[in-house]
């Protein structure tokens, strides 16, 4: 853009007011945001409190490869990808059936019913989801406790037993937010145009063959979107509700990177360790986000940017 | 819509179809609200009914012992009393920092904008973390205040692009330009008709952040230690997650109440649940079409 230096400064005196707007938000985002990327580099030093963050001696990898190296890294990483995946697998169809299935009642006052029923447990807190959990799979006289035992399931410590960790933890996720996910299918679906269902209506096809070639075809862009986000934060499993559901019997599955940032961060102190550790799991995170977008922009056009 | 009427009449699959979609609606109805209703009834059973399982379908061994006991203890009314402080200061924080900064990036002859959004945008995607954050709130002496529980999370790049999509979609250029052939400033212009004109946003983006402040407990857990400033959400942690009980009681002629307290430690459980998540279930259905709203203006890419 040519400048000229009469000119230059315009724009930003007729929109002054604009300027003081948004600087809270910049003032905030600097400090939150910005501050700890610049922080970030302790990764790299040995973290002295007394020294600083600029003070403090640079190590290099050092952090790094202690991790790599750490009979832990596999099993943090593992455990990690797997709960993620499992809840990404199964998180993503469901809101999509869900959504289309109460499109198809019949009865309009059913579905308003069950879609204002089905988005209020996302209101609930974490701490109340994991109690919830806590006083349900009680073993001795929790509601669940004993439903299982009178299916004939067995007698099981759910809380403790870690077979169940990963179970527990995405299918209450799914009760909690299958309804709210759905709400984006179903403005998408109620958004679509009728012209498409009227010609296949006289067409004689099914509702089921409406269903395959005429609204999963309309909903495919959204989903991959919402796909695509959520691939991004594959790493970054929810800190808040595997840290309560974790007891000491299933550690050995529901100790994910992040908990364990907390764990050696901030109760060990050992705070360059742990901020590399972050540092490696928001990286492969990025990448992963970025790879997901590409291949998704070549195969379907739908990216993020 | 799909529910168009048509004259062709519905062929036997397609009525077994709706039987179909009828029944799995029924269950996803009674699933959302079933664990719900549980609680509710539960809170005024005994104990061993509950164990039993005799509390199905009404409270059985009615009794409110347990609500007298969550009632009368100062612990929960002092979190109740921070929670309300820090969700209030929060979202009113929140709110304005957003929609401020929302309208002046929905303005297209605002220069910079593309710069500040990319700048606003990248954090989304990746964060210092936990650790340098960490950091940065103990340097600036925030830990221990109840400052950092009601500044920290209270502005979120993601609402603020909510606002934005709205102010963009929903605001005529014309009317900025009628305004300002009037002589009317940017300031006077937000104030007196952009904010009027937005109740709806205002309503979404204030909502989102109150419940985001009512549930949270983890920035309180790592950089709050003096009991005095717990919110609700930590006090509930303490007997729902990790199974303390409500108060310690070291007087002798107090251990009858204890005995009794003990006998009902396990219905407390239900009951803070219904207390602490009863201001957002008793707003909720007047307020769902804001939170819905709020979905919708989010999901067009902008």
């Amino acid at each position: 853009m040519p400048r000229k230096k009469t000119l230059s400064l315009r724009p930003f005196k007729k929109n002054l007011a604009l300027y003081l707007f948004i600087l809270p938000m910049l003032v905030y985002i600097a400090i939150f945001n910005y501050a700890p990327l610049y922080g970030l580099q302790i990764a790299f030093k040995d973290f002295v409190a007394i020294l600083g963050i600029s003070g403090s001696p640079w190590v290099g990898l050092k952090h790094f490869r202690r991790f790599l190296d750490s009979p832990l890294f596999w099993s943090l990483l593992r455990n990690t990808l797997v709960l993620s995946l499992y809840q990404l697998i199964v998180s993503f169809p469901i809101p999509i059936v869900l959504a289309l299935v109460l499109n198809y009642t019949p009865s309009q006052r059913l579905k308003k019913l069950t879609q204002t029923a089905t988005y209020a447990p996302h209101f609930i807190s974490t701490v109340v989801m994991v109690g919830m959990l806590f006083i349900f799979f009680d073993p001795s006289g929790g509601l669940g406790t004993l439903i299982m035992k009178q299916l004939g399931l067995g007698d099981f410590n759910l809380l403790t037993e870690p077979g169940a960790f990963r179970h527990l933890y995405v299918w209450s996720g799914i009760w909690q937010n299958v309804g709210w996910s759905s709400i984006i299918y179903i403005a998408t679906l109620s958004n679509s145009s009728p012209e498409l269902h009227e010609a296949a209506i006289v067409d004689g096809a099914s509702k089921l063959q409406r269903i395959f070639y005429i609204d999963i075809p309309v909903l495919m862009p959204t989903a991959i979107i919402l796909l695509i986000l959520n691939c991004g934060n594959v790493m970054n499993l929810g800190f808040e509700k595997v840290f309560l559901m974790q007891t000491s019997p299933n550690l050995s599955v529901s100790e994910v990177i992040s908990t364990y940032v907390y764990k050696i961060g901030l109760q060990g102190q050992q705070y360059s360790y742990a901020a590399a550790i972050g540092l490696f799991n928001n990286i492969i995170n990025f990448i992963v986000l970025l790879f997901v977008n590409q291949v998704a922009a070549k195969t379907t056009q739908n990216s993020l940017w | 819509m799909t529910q168009t009427r048509s004259h062709i009449r519905d062929n036997t699959g397609d009525r077994i179809f709706s039987a179909v979609t009828t029944t799995i609606t029924v269950l996803a109805l009674i699933m959302a609200l079933y664990p719900l209703y549980f609680i509710v009834i539960a809170s005024f059973s005994s104990p061993e009914a509950i164990s039993m399982g005799k509390v199905i379908l009404l409270p059985s061994g009615f009794n409110t012992a347990a609500y007298r006991f969550v009632l009368t203890e100062p612990k929960i009314w002092n979190g109740y009393k921070n929670t309300i402080l820090y969700t209030f200061v929060g979202t009113v924080f929140g709110t304005m920092v957003t929609l401020m900064a929302a309208y002046s990036l929905s303005r297209k002859d605002f220069a910079g904008r593309k710069v500040i959004n990319m700048l606003l945008i990248f954090t989304m995607f990746f964060s210092g973390g936990l650790i340098p954050t960490y950091i940065v709130v103990s340097n600036l002496r925030l830990t221990n205040t109840p400052f950092v529980l009601m500044i920290l999370g209270s502005v979120s790049v993601y609402n603020m692009i909510i606002a934005r999509t709205f102010f963009q979609n929903s605001l005529p250029d014309e009317l900025l330009d009628a305004a300002q052939i009037d002589g009317c400033g940017n300031a006077r212009f937000f104030f007196a008709i952009v904010l009027p004109l937005s109740k709806a946003i205002i309503a979404v983006i204030a909502l989102y952040y109150a419940v985001a402040h009512w549930n949270s407990y983890f920035n309180a857990m790592i950089y709050v230690s003096d009991q005095r400033l717990y919110p609700l959400q930590l006090i509930l942690r303490e007997i729902l997650v990790l199974g303390q009980s409500l108060t310690n009681i070291t007087d002798p002629s107090e251990v009858e109440a204890l005995v009794e307290r003990q006998k009902v430690a396990q219905i407390i459980k239900y009951v803070v649940i219904i207390i602490s998540s009863l201001p957002v279930i008793c707003v909720y259905p007047f307020l769902q079409k804001y939170f819905v709203q709020g979905v919708m203006i989010g999901s067009v890419k902008g």
